[in-house]
Protein backbone atom coordinates (compact mmCIF):
# COMPACT_ATOMS: atom_id res chain seq x y z
CA UNK A 1 0.00 0.00 0.00
CA UNK A 2 1.27 3.40 -0.96
CA UNK A 3 0.14 6.78 0.30
CA UNK A 4 -0.94 9.67 -1.89
CA UNK A 5 1.86 11.96 -2.97
CA UNK A 6 3.09 14.54 -0.49
CA UNK A 7 5.99 16.87 0.06
CA UNK A 8 8.32 16.10 2.94
CA UNK A 9 10.14 18.56 5.16
CA UNK A 10 12.37 17.64 8.08
CA UNK A 11 11.90 20.45 10.60
CA UNK A 12 15.04 21.72 12.33
CA UNK A 13 13.28 23.56 15.16
CA UNK A 14 9.83 24.11 16.67
CA UNK A 15 9.71 27.55 15.02
CA UNK A 16 10.55 26.04 11.64
CA UNK A 17 7.73 23.49 12.04
CA UNK A 18 5.21 26.18 13.07
CA UNK A 19 6.19 28.32 10.09
CA UNK A 20 5.56 25.39 7.74
CA UNK A 21 2.21 24.70 9.44
CA UNK A 22 1.26 28.31 8.70
CA UNK A 23 2.55 28.46 5.14
CA UNK A 24 1.72 25.03 3.73
CA UNK A 25 -1.93 24.28 3.21
CA UNK A 26 -3.27 21.22 5.06
CA UNK A 27 0.20 20.29 6.30
CA UNK A 28 0.39 17.61 8.99
CA UNK A 29 3.04 16.95 11.61
CA UNK A 30 4.76 13.57 11.37
CA UNK A 31 5.61 12.31 14.87
CA UNK A 32 6.07 8.54 15.30
CA UNK A 33 3.84 8.04 12.28
CA UNK A 34 2.28 4.82 13.51
CA UNK A 35 -1.24 6.18 13.32
CA UNK A 36 -0.77 8.72 10.53
CA UNK A 37 1.14 6.59 7.99
CA UNK A 38 -1.30 3.63 8.14
CA UNK A 39 -4.18 6.10 7.72
CA UNK A 40 -2.39 7.63 4.73
CA UNK A 41 -1.78 4.21 3.19
CA UNK A 42 -5.47 3.40 3.51
CA UNK A 43 -6.16 6.87 2.03
CA UNK A 44 -8.23 7.90 5.04
CA UNK A 45 -5.82 10.83 5.22
CA UNK A 46 -4.13 12.53 2.26
CA UNK A 47 -2.11 15.45 3.59
CA UNK A 48 -0.17 17.14 0.77
CA UNK A 49 2.68 18.14 3.07
CA UNK A 50 4.35 16.34 5.98
CA UNK A 51 6.52 18.10 8.55
CA UNK A 52 8.79 15.56 10.24
CA UNK A 53 9.42 16.63 13.86
CA UNK A 54 11.58 13.63 14.82
CA UNK A 55 14.86 15.53 14.88
CA UNK A 56 13.95 18.53 17.03
CA UNK A 57 16.00 18.35 20.26
CA UNK A 58 13.63 20.60 22.28
CA UNK A 59 10.87 18.01 21.88
CA UNK A 60 12.92 15.26 23.54
CA UNK A 61 13.84 14.33 27.08
CA UNK A 62 12.38 13.81 30.54
CA UNK A 63 13.36 16.16 33.43
CA UNK A 64 12.37 16.50 37.06
CA UNK A 65 12.33 20.03 38.46
CA UNK A 66 11.02 20.33 41.99
CA UNK A 67 7.89 18.18 41.98
CA UNK A 68 7.15 18.71 38.28
CA UNK A 69 8.14 16.22 35.60
CA UNK A 70 8.50 17.64 32.10
CA UNK A 71 8.23 15.15 29.26
CA UNK A 72 9.15 16.21 25.74
CA UNK A 73 6.27 15.52 23.36
CA UNK A 74 8.44 13.38 21.05
CA UNK A 75 9.47 11.00 23.84
CA UNK A 76 8.80 7.47 22.60
CA UNK A 77 6.80 4.86 24.50
CA UNK A 78 9.95 2.81 25.11
CA UNK A 79 11.74 5.89 26.45
CA UNK A 80 8.86 6.39 28.91
CA UNK A 81 9.20 2.76 30.03
CA UNK A 82 12.98 3.05 30.46
CA UNK A 83 12.91 6.38 32.32
CA UNK A 84 14.12 6.11 35.93
CA UNK A 85 12.49 9.46 36.72
CA UNK A 86 9.10 8.13 35.64
CA UNK A 87 9.59 4.70 37.25
CA UNK A 88 10.22 6.47 40.53
CA UNK A 89 7.92 9.47 40.35
CA UNK A 90 5.17 8.64 37.87
CA UNK A 91 4.79 4.84 37.61
CA UNK A 92 1.29 5.13 36.12
CA UNK A 93 2.78 6.50 32.92
CA UNK A 94 5.30 3.64 32.74
CA UNK A 95 2.66 0.94 33.26
CA UNK A 96 0.38 2.56 30.68
CA UNK A 97 3.19 2.77 28.09
CA UNK A 98 3.98 -0.94 28.55
CA UNK A 99 0.51 -1.82 27.28
CA UNK A 100 0.66 0.40 24.19
CA UNK A 101 0.96 -1.57 20.94
CA UNK A 102 4.11 -3.74 20.67
CA UNK A 103 7.90 -3.34 21.09
CA UNK A 104 8.60 -2.11 17.55
CA UNK A 105 5.75 0.37 17.58
CA UNK A 106 6.85 1.62 21.01
CA UNK A 107 10.23 2.48 19.49
CA UNK A 108 8.58 4.97 17.13
CA UNK A 109 5.29 5.95 18.72
CA UNK A 110 5.45 9.06 20.90
CA UNK A 111 3.47 10.29 23.87
CA UNK A 112 2.74 13.60 22.12
CA UNK A 113 1.51 11.92 18.96
CA UNK A 114 -0.71 9.61 20.98
CA UNK A 115 -2.23 12.55 22.87
CA UNK A 116 -2.86 14.87 19.92
CA UNK A 117 -3.89 12.31 17.29
CA UNK A 118 -7.42 12.24 18.67
CA UNK A 119 -8.35 8.58 18.33
CA UNK A 120 -10.47 7.60 21.37
CA UNK A 121 -8.60 4.26 21.37
CA UNK A 122 -5.29 5.92 22.17
CA UNK A 123 -4.17 5.24 25.73
CA UNK A 124 -2.39 8.39 26.88
CA UNK A 125 -5.33 10.83 26.82
CA UNK A 126 -7.16 9.10 29.68
CA UNK A 127 -3.85 8.73 31.54
CA UNK A 128 -3.30 12.49 31.15
CA UNK A 129 -6.76 13.13 32.64
CA UNK A 130 -6.01 10.85 35.60
CA UNK A 131 -2.65 12.56 36.15
CA UNK A 132 -4.17 16.06 35.83
CA UNK A 133 -1.42 16.81 33.31
CA UNK A 134 -0.63 20.19 31.87
CA UNK A 135 0.27 20.59 28.18
CA UNK A 136 2.78 23.14 26.91
CA UNK A 137 1.62 24.18 23.45
CA UNK A 138 3.51 26.48 21.13
CA UNK A 139 2.11 28.51 18.26
CA UNK A 140 3.09 31.55 16.17
CA UNK A 141 2.53 33.84 19.18
CA UNK A 142 4.56 31.79 21.63
CA UNK A 143 3.82 29.22 24.28
CA UNK A 144 0.67 28.64 26.28
CA UNK A 145 -0.37 26.20 28.98
CA UNK A 146 -3.36 23.98 28.49
CA UNK A 147 -4.72 21.57 31.12
CA UNK A 148 -5.40 18.03 29.87
CA UNK A 149 -8.79 18.47 31.48
CA UNK A 150 -10.69 20.25 28.70
CA UNK A 151 -8.25 19.37 25.90
CA UNK A 152 -10.09 16.36 24.50
CA UNK A 153 -13.21 17.62 22.73
CA UNK A 154 -14.18 14.74 20.46
CA UNK A 155 -12.87 12.21 17.96
CA UNK A 156 -9.91 13.84 16.12
CA UNK A 157 -10.90 17.09 17.83
CA UNK A 158 -8.73 18.72 20.50
CA UNK A 159 -8.20 22.17 22.00
CA UNK A 160 -5.24 22.93 19.71
CA UNK A 161 -5.06 25.15 16.64
CA UNK A 162 -3.88 24.07 13.17
CA UNK A 163 -0.63 26.01 13.57
CA UNK A 164 0.17 24.89 17.12
CA UNK A 165 2.44 22.10 18.34
CA UNK A 166 2.31 20.17 21.60
CA UNK A 167 5.84 20.75 22.93
CA UNK A 168 5.82 19.09 26.34
CA UNK A 169 3.69 17.43 28.97
CA UNK A 170 4.00 18.35 32.64
CA UNK A 171 2.85 16.05 35.42
CA UNK A 172 3.29 16.23 39.18
CA UNK A 173 5.54 13.67 40.89
CA UNK A 174 3.47 11.12 42.78
CA UNK A 175 3.33 11.70 46.55
CA UNK A 176 3.62 9.09 49.33
CA UNK A 177 -0.10 9.22 50.11
CA UNK A 178 -1.02 8.66 46.46
CA UNK A 179 -1.48 5.42 44.56
CA UNK A 180 -2.26 4.55 40.95
CA UNK A 181 -4.07 1.77 39.18
CA UNK A 182 -4.07 0.88 35.49
CA UNK A 183 -6.06 -1.80 33.75
CA UNK A 184 -6.64 -2.20 30.04
CA UNK A 185 -8.61 -5.00 28.45
CA UNK A 186 -7.48 -5.86 24.95
CA UNK A 187 -8.06 -8.83 22.70
CA UNK A 188 -4.43 -9.24 21.76
CA UNK A 189 -1.06 -7.48 21.69
CA UNK A 190 -1.22 -4.40 19.52
CA UNK A 191 -4.99 -3.99 19.70
CA UNK A 192 -6.74 -0.93 21.01
CA UNK A 193 -8.47 -1.24 24.37
CA UNK A 194 -11.93 -2.76 24.61
CA UNK A 195 -11.90 -0.51 27.66
CA UNK A 196 -9.17 0.89 29.86
CA UNK A 197 -8.96 2.84 33.07
CA UNK A 198 -6.12 4.75 34.69
CA UNK A 199 -6.86 5.84 38.26
CA UNK A 200 -4.96 8.21 40.54
CA UNK A 201 -6.01 8.22 44.20
CA UNK A 202 -4.94 10.37 47.16
CA UNK A 203 -5.52 9.26 50.74
CA UNK A 204 -5.90 11.47 53.80
CA UNK A 205 -5.67 8.96 56.64
CA UNK A 206 -8.25 6.30 55.68
CA UNK A 207 -10.31 8.66 53.57
CA UNK A 208 -9.96 9.28 49.85
CA UNK A 209 -9.26 12.99 49.61
CA UNK A 210 -9.00 12.99 45.82
CA UNK A 211 -9.48 10.52 42.98
CA UNK A 212 -9.29 10.89 39.22
CA UNK A 213 -10.69 8.13 37.03
CA UNK A 214 -9.87 8.17 33.32
CA UNK A 215 -11.66 6.04 30.73
CA UNK A 216 -10.22 4.88 27.40
CA UNK A 217 -12.21 3.98 24.27
CA UNK A 218 -15.72 4.11 25.72
CA UNK A 219 -16.75 7.54 24.37
CA UNK A 220 -15.92 9.73 21.32
CA UNK A 221 -12.82 10.83 23.28
CA UNK A 222 -11.05 10.05 26.54
CA UNK A 223 -13.25 11.04 29.46
CA UNK A 224 -13.27 11.13 33.26
CA UNK A 225 -15.86 9.29 35.30
CA UNK A 226 -16.66 12.42 37.33
CA UNK A 227 -19.87 11.12 38.96
CA UNK A 228 -17.97 8.08 40.19
CA UNK A 229 -15.14 10.32 41.43
CA UNK A 230 -17.63 12.49 43.37
CA UNK A 231 -19.10 9.41 45.05
CA UNK A 232 -15.68 8.33 46.31
CA UNK A 233 -14.16 11.67 47.31
CA UNK A 234 -14.11 12.30 51.06
CA UNK A 235 -15.15 8.72 51.78
CA UNK A 236 -13.50 5.68 53.23
CA UNK A 237 -13.57 3.42 50.20
CA UNK A 238 -14.96 -0.09 50.67
CA UNK A 239 -16.25 -2.65 48.20
CA UNK A 240 -19.87 -1.46 48.50
CA UNK A 241 -18.80 2.05 47.53
CA UNK A 242 -16.69 0.73 44.64
CA UNK A 243 -19.81 -1.07 43.38
CA UNK A 244 -21.79 2.18 43.44
CA UNK A 245 -18.95 3.94 41.61
CA UNK A 246 -18.90 1.15 39.02
CA UNK A 247 -22.60 1.80 38.31
CA UNK A 248 -21.78 5.46 37.69
CA UNK A 249 -18.98 4.43 35.31
CA UNK A 250 -21.41 2.33 33.27
CA UNK A 251 -23.76 5.32 33.07
CA UNK A 252 -20.90 7.57 31.91
CA UNK A 253 -19.84 5.29 29.02
CA UNK A 254 -21.15 5.69 25.49
CA UNK A 255 -18.95 3.34 23.47
CA UNK A 256 -19.50 2.59 19.79
CA UNK A 257 -20.37 -1.00 19.01
CA UNK A 258 -17.72 -2.71 16.88
CA UNK A 259 -15.79 -5.99 16.58
CA UNK A 260 -14.52 -5.54 20.15
CA UNK A 261 -18.04 -5.90 21.47
CA UNK A 262 -21.44 -4.37 22.03
CA UNK A 263 -21.93 -1.06 23.74
CA UNK A 264 -23.26 -2.81 26.86
CA UNK A 265 -20.32 -5.22 27.04
CA UNK A 266 -17.76 -2.44 26.70
CA UNK A 267 -19.45 -0.35 29.39
CA UNK A 268 -19.41 -3.29 31.79
CA UNK A 269 -15.76 -4.00 30.98
CA UNK A 270 -14.93 -0.33 31.63
CA UNK A 271 -16.57 -0.68 35.05
CA UNK A 272 -14.49 -3.79 35.75
CA UNK A 273 -11.28 -2.01 34.74
CA UNK A 274 -12.22 0.82 37.12
CA UNK A 275 -12.95 -1.62 39.99
CA UNK A 276 -9.54 -3.25 39.59
CA UNK A 277 -7.70 0.06 39.16
CA UNK A 278 -9.31 1.51 42.32
CA UNK A 279 -8.36 -1.60 44.32
CA UNK A 280 -4.75 -1.37 43.10
CA UNK A 281 -4.61 2.38 43.71
CA UNK A 282 -5.94 1.98 47.25
CA UNK A 283 -3.44 -0.74 48.07
CA UNK A 284 -0.54 1.28 46.68
CA UNK A 285 -1.58 4.50 48.43
CA UNK A 286 -1.74 2.64 51.75
CA UNK A 287 1.67 0.97 51.45
CA UNK B 1 6.95 15.46 -6.58
CA UNK B 2 10.59 16.25 -5.91
CA UNK B 3 12.66 13.18 -5.18
CA UNK B 4 15.06 13.04 -2.26
CA UNK B 5 18.57 11.71 -2.51
CA UNK B 6 19.23 9.56 0.55
CA UNK B 7 22.19 7.54 1.75
CA UNK B 8 22.44 5.17 4.67
CA UNK B 9 24.41 2.16 5.86
CA UNK B 10 22.73 -1.13 5.04
CA UNK B 11 24.27 -4.15 6.75
CA UNK B 12 27.47 -2.17 7.17
CA UNK B 13 27.75 -1.02 3.55
CA UNK B 14 26.89 2.47 2.29
CA UNK B 15 23.93 2.60 -0.10
CA UNK B 16 22.25 5.44 -1.94
CA UNK B 17 18.80 5.86 -3.39
CA UNK B 18 16.61 8.46 -5.06
CA UNK B 19 13.20 8.25 -3.42
CA UNK B 20 9.82 9.91 -3.48
CA UNK B 21 8.78 11.10 0.00
CA UNK B 22 6.01 8.49 0.05
CA UNK B 23 8.37 5.58 -0.57
CA UNK B 24 8.48 3.31 2.47
CA UNK B 25 11.77 2.00 3.82
CA UNK B 26 10.69 -1.59 3.13
CA UNK B 27 10.10 -0.75 -0.54
CA UNK B 28 13.54 0.84 -0.88
CA UNK B 29 15.16 -2.21 0.68
CA UNK B 30 13.22 -4.77 -1.36
CA UNK B 31 12.71 -3.10 -4.73
CA UNK B 32 15.47 -0.55 -5.07
CA UNK B 33 18.32 -2.35 -3.31
CA UNK B 34 16.78 -5.76 -4.03
CA UNK B 35 17.35 -7.37 -0.66
CA UNK B 36 14.15 -9.39 -0.36
CA UNK B 37 14.71 -11.03 3.01
CA UNK B 38 12.64 -8.31 4.64
CA UNK B 39 9.01 -9.20 3.92
CA UNK B 40 5.76 -7.28 3.54
CA UNK B 41 2.72 -8.63 5.35
CA UNK B 42 -0.12 -6.51 6.66
CA UNK B 43 1.43 -3.16 5.62
CA UNK B 44 -0.32 -1.46 8.53
CA UNK B 45 2.29 -2.01 11.28
CA UNK B 46 0.58 -4.96 12.98
CA UNK B 47 2.28 -8.15 11.80
CA UNK B 48 5.98 -7.27 12.15
CA UNK B 49 7.32 -9.26 9.15
CA UNK B 50 8.94 -6.07 7.83
CA UNK B 51 10.98 -5.61 11.03
CA UNK B 52 14.49 -4.26 10.54
CA UNK B 53 16.99 -2.61 12.83
CA UNK B 54 17.18 1.20 12.39
CA UNK B 55 19.89 2.95 14.40
CA UNK B 56 20.01 0.08 16.89
CA UNK B 57 16.26 -0.21 17.40
CA UNK B 58 13.72 -2.63 15.97
CA UNK B 59 11.23 -0.86 13.73
CA UNK B 60 8.54 -1.87 11.26
CA UNK B 61 9.97 -0.76 7.93
CA UNK B 62 6.50 -0.53 6.35
CA UNK B 63 5.77 2.37 8.69
CA UNK B 64 9.00 4.34 8.30
CA UNK B 65 9.55 6.55 5.27
CA UNK B 66 12.73 5.86 3.34
CA UNK B 67 13.68 9.54 3.73
CA UNK B 68 13.63 9.00 7.49
CA UNK B 69 16.43 6.45 7.20
CA UNK B 70 18.72 9.03 5.56
CA UNK B 71 22.06 9.05 7.36
CA UNK B 72 21.09 6.05 9.47
CA UNK B 73 22.21 2.48 10.07
CA UNK B 74 19.93 -0.29 8.86
CA UNK B 75 20.32 -4.00 9.53
CA UNK B 76 18.26 -6.65 7.73
CA UNK B 77 18.34 -10.44 7.95
CA UNK B 78 20.96 -10.48 5.17
CA UNK B 79 23.35 -8.75 7.57
CA UNK B 80 23.24 -11.39 10.31
CA UNK B 81 25.37 -14.20 8.88
CA UNK B 82 29.12 -13.73 8.36
CA UNK B 83 31.78 -15.53 6.32
CA UNK B 84 32.20 -17.83 9.33
CA UNK B 85 28.60 -18.98 9.05
CA UNK B 86 25.16 -18.36 10.50
CA UNK B 87 24.61 -15.99 13.38
CA UNK B 88 23.88 -17.71 16.72
CA UNK B 89 20.24 -16.58 16.47
CA UNK B 90 19.89 -18.18 13.02
CA UNK B 91 21.59 -21.39 14.14
CA UNK B 92 19.24 -21.59 17.13
CA UNK B 93 16.16 -21.26 14.88
CA UNK B 94 17.49 -24.15 12.76
CA UNK B 95 18.20 -26.37 15.75
CA UNK B 96 14.99 -25.64 17.63
CA UNK B 97 12.74 -25.77 14.53
CA UNK B 98 11.82 -22.14 15.10
CA UNK B 99 10.08 -21.89 11.74
CA UNK B 100 7.37 -23.60 9.75
CA UNK B 101 6.45 -21.81 6.50
CA UNK B 102 9.28 -19.33 7.05
CA UNK B 103 7.49 -16.17 6.03
CA UNK B 104 7.83 -14.46 9.41
CA UNK B 105 11.32 -15.85 10.03
CA UNK B 106 13.59 -13.05 8.73
CA UNK B 107 11.81 -10.54 10.94
CA UNK B 108 11.79 -12.95 13.89
CA UNK B 109 15.57 -13.29 13.48
CA UNK B 110 16.24 -9.56 13.25
CA UNK B 111 13.94 -8.86 16.19
CA UNK B 112 15.47 -11.69 18.28
CA UNK B 113 18.95 -10.36 17.48
CA UNK B 114 18.09 -6.86 18.75
CA UNK B 115 16.10 -8.17 21.73
CA UNK B 116 19.08 -10.24 22.90
CA UNK B 117 21.42 -7.29 22.44
CA UNK B 118 19.15 -5.27 24.76
CA UNK B 119 18.44 -8.12 27.17
CA UNK B 120 21.12 -10.86 26.97
CA UNK B 121 19.67 -13.04 29.74
CA UNK B 122 15.87 -12.85 29.41
CA UNK B 123 13.21 -14.88 31.23
CA UNK B 124 10.58 -16.68 29.15
CA UNK B 125 8.05 -13.97 29.99
CA UNK B 126 10.46 -11.28 28.84
CA UNK B 127 11.02 -13.14 25.56
CA UNK B 128 7.28 -13.40 24.96
CA UNK B 129 6.87 -9.70 25.70
CA UNK B 130 9.92 -8.73 23.63
CA UNK B 131 8.84 -10.78 20.61
CA UNK B 132 5.18 -9.74 20.81
CA UNK B 133 5.39 -7.39 17.83
CA UNK B 134 6.00 -10.31 15.45
CA UNK B 135 3.17 -12.58 14.33
CA UNK B 136 3.61 -16.16 13.12
CA UNK B 137 0.56 -17.25 11.13
CA UNK B 138 1.63 -20.91 11.47
CA UNK B 139 1.31 -20.21 15.23
CA UNK B 140 4.70 -21.80 15.78
CA UNK B 141 5.47 -19.60 18.75
CA UNK B 142 6.60 -22.31 21.17
CA UNK B 143 9.66 -23.23 19.14
CA UNK B 144 10.41 -19.60 18.35
CA UNK B 145 10.57 -18.92 22.10
CA UNK B 146 12.79 -21.99 22.55
CA UNK B 147 15.06 -20.78 19.75
CA UNK B 148 15.46 -17.37 21.38
CA UNK B 149 16.24 -19.04 24.71
CA UNK B 150 18.80 -21.27 23.01
CA UNK B 151 20.35 -18.31 21.17
CA UNK B 152 20.62 -16.39 24.45
CA UNK B 153 22.64 -19.24 25.95
CA UNK B 154 24.89 -19.51 22.89
CA UNK B 155 25.56 -15.78 22.83
CA UNK B 156 26.36 -15.70 26.54
CA UNK B 157 28.90 -18.52 26.11
CA UNK B 158 30.52 -16.83 23.13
Amino acid sequence: MITSQFQYHKASSIEDAIQKLQNEEDAKLLAGGHSLLPMMKLRFAEPPYLIDINDIPELQGIDLQGDTIRIGAMTTENELIASEILQQHCPLLVEAAKLVADPQVRNRGTIGGDIVHGDPGNDHPAVMLALDANFIIQGPDGKREQPANGFFLGTYWNEIAEDEILVAIEVKAQKDNQGFGYHKLKRKTGDYAVAGSPVMLTLDGDKCSDIRIGLTNVAPMAIRATEAENLLKGQEIDSALIEKAAEQVIAACEPAEDLRGSSEYKSHMAAEMVRRSIQDALQRARS
Amino acid sequence: MAKHHISFNLNGKPVEALVEPRELLVHTIRENIQLTGTHIGCETSHCGVCTVDLNGKSVKSCTVLAVQADGGDVLTVEGLATAEGLHAVQQAFVEEHGLQCGFCTPAMLVRAYRFLQDNPDPSEDEIRWGMSGNLCRCTGYQNIIKAVQSAAKKLQQA
